[in-house]
């Protein structure tokens, strides 16, 4: 058995469901969005707003941006274990490998932060 | 004549790799890789490969052939040059090479160990054997078969990349092998030991190791039959 600390499930089964259901929530969405799109050729600005900023958009558009947070990260934590590591680059790989995950996770916490706030900002 | 390249190293003489080319009279006969290889050695003594059985049984001559991995006894020359163009062979890749086309599969075998792969049973031994219905015993068909070759381990980009971590194609074929084995009473905790993110869930389905087996058997499919038992036991 192999662990790990900073896996966000901290076990295989969790990260694995986690990126799958993300997948689908982030699917889902961007059809609702392209949807509205081309259901609304003619759009108008206050017509786009009142879209984006209806409960239900506002409710699914924050599950969608936690969901593109953890789906970016399960998968950036992936790629940094696979890649950025001792086999890999050497004595260099692990102190690579945390920083690499130390932005990501920055990156990740901002986008959503901020995402919240233009989102109940509009 | 077939024109004929191989991996050669020595550690002890050569700074790095090289490939060597040679000539082989195969007498217009379409030959197996092996055979092209111990008249290959013929010429040349010092070249260096594994083989026991030379029929496809004992899994020592798994080689990339042409690119591929597969054993060499068993596969046609024409199958690996497309009937044209010359055999280039070279050691299993992703492992420390020993010499020429030898492989160090120490790491291959620390993750077959790691699966515990012995039926384990702690009920009480009945006096002849333990008995299986036909059934139950056909679950087993399609897992039993492998012959360890490390063909498919070490065609598989997760393994290469985490070798010491990811059990890899071949040892968890094995590992739902014993799974699904209705004699062993150990399955909860063979699904437990697997359930990291690395041992079971470094497999992204590139399906790399059912392309290269030599003995068709599917490790994606039985690992994908774990991913569902463990799902169904975590959720
Ligand atoms: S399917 Fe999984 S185990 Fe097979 S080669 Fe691909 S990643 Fe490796
Ligand atoms: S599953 Fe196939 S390729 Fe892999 S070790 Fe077994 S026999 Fe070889
Ligand atoms: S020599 Fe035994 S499998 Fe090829």
């Amino acid at each position: 058995m192999v662990t790990s600390v900073t896996s966000l499930g901290k076990n295989g089964l969790y990260d694995w469901v986690i990126q799958r259901a993300t997948a689908v929530i982030l699917g889902v969405y961007f059809v609702a969005i392209i949807g509205f799109l081309i259901a609304n050729p003619e759009l108008t600005y206050s017509q786009w707003h009142g879209y984006m900023t209806s409960t239900y958009m506002r409710v699914f558009t924050l599950i969608a941006l936690l969901a593109m947070a953890a789906h970016a990260w399960v998968g950036l934590w992936t790629v940094s274990t696979d890649y950025l590591t001792t086999r890999q680059l050497g004595a260099a790989g692990t102190p690579l490998r945390i920083a690499f995950q130390a932005v990501c996770a920055l990156v990740t916490i901002v986008y959503v932060v901020w995402g919240i706030q233009i989102l109940w900002g509009i | 004549m077939l024109q004929v390249s191989i991996y050669r190293y020595n550690p002890d003489t050569d700074t790095e790799p090289y490939m060597k080319e040679y000539q082989i009279d195969t007498g217009g006969k379409d030959l197996m890789v092996l055979d092209v290889l111990s008249l290959a050695k013929e010429q040349d003594s010092t070249i260096a490969y594994r083989r026991s059985c030379r029929e496809g049984v004992c899994g020592s001559d798994g080689m990339n052939i042409n690119g591929k991995n597969g054993l060499a006894c068993i596969t046609p020359v024409s199958e690996a040059t497309g009937g044209k163009g010359k055999l280039v062979l070279r050691p299993l890749p992703g492992l420390p090479v020993v010499r020429d086309l030898v492989v160090d599969m120490t790491m291959f075998y620390n993750q077959y160990e790691k699966i515990k792969p012995y039926l384990v049973n702690n009920t009480p031994v009945p006096p002849i054997e333990r008995l299986q219905d036909p059934e139950d015993r056909d679950k087993l068909d399609g897992l039993y078969e492998c012959i360890l070759c490390a063909c498919c381990s070490s065609s598989c980009p997760s393994f290469w990349w985490n070798p010491e971590k990811f059990i890899g194609p071949a040892g968890l074929l094995q590992a739902y092998r014993f799974i699904a084995d209705t004699r062993d009473t150990m399955t909860e905790q063979r699904l437990s030991d697997l359930d990291d993110p690395f041992s079971l869930f470094r497999c992204r389905g590139i399906m790399n190791c059912v392309n290269v087996c030599p003995k068709g058997l599917n490790p994606t499919k039985a690992i994908g039959h774990i991913r569902n038992q463990l799902l169904q036991q975590g959720t």
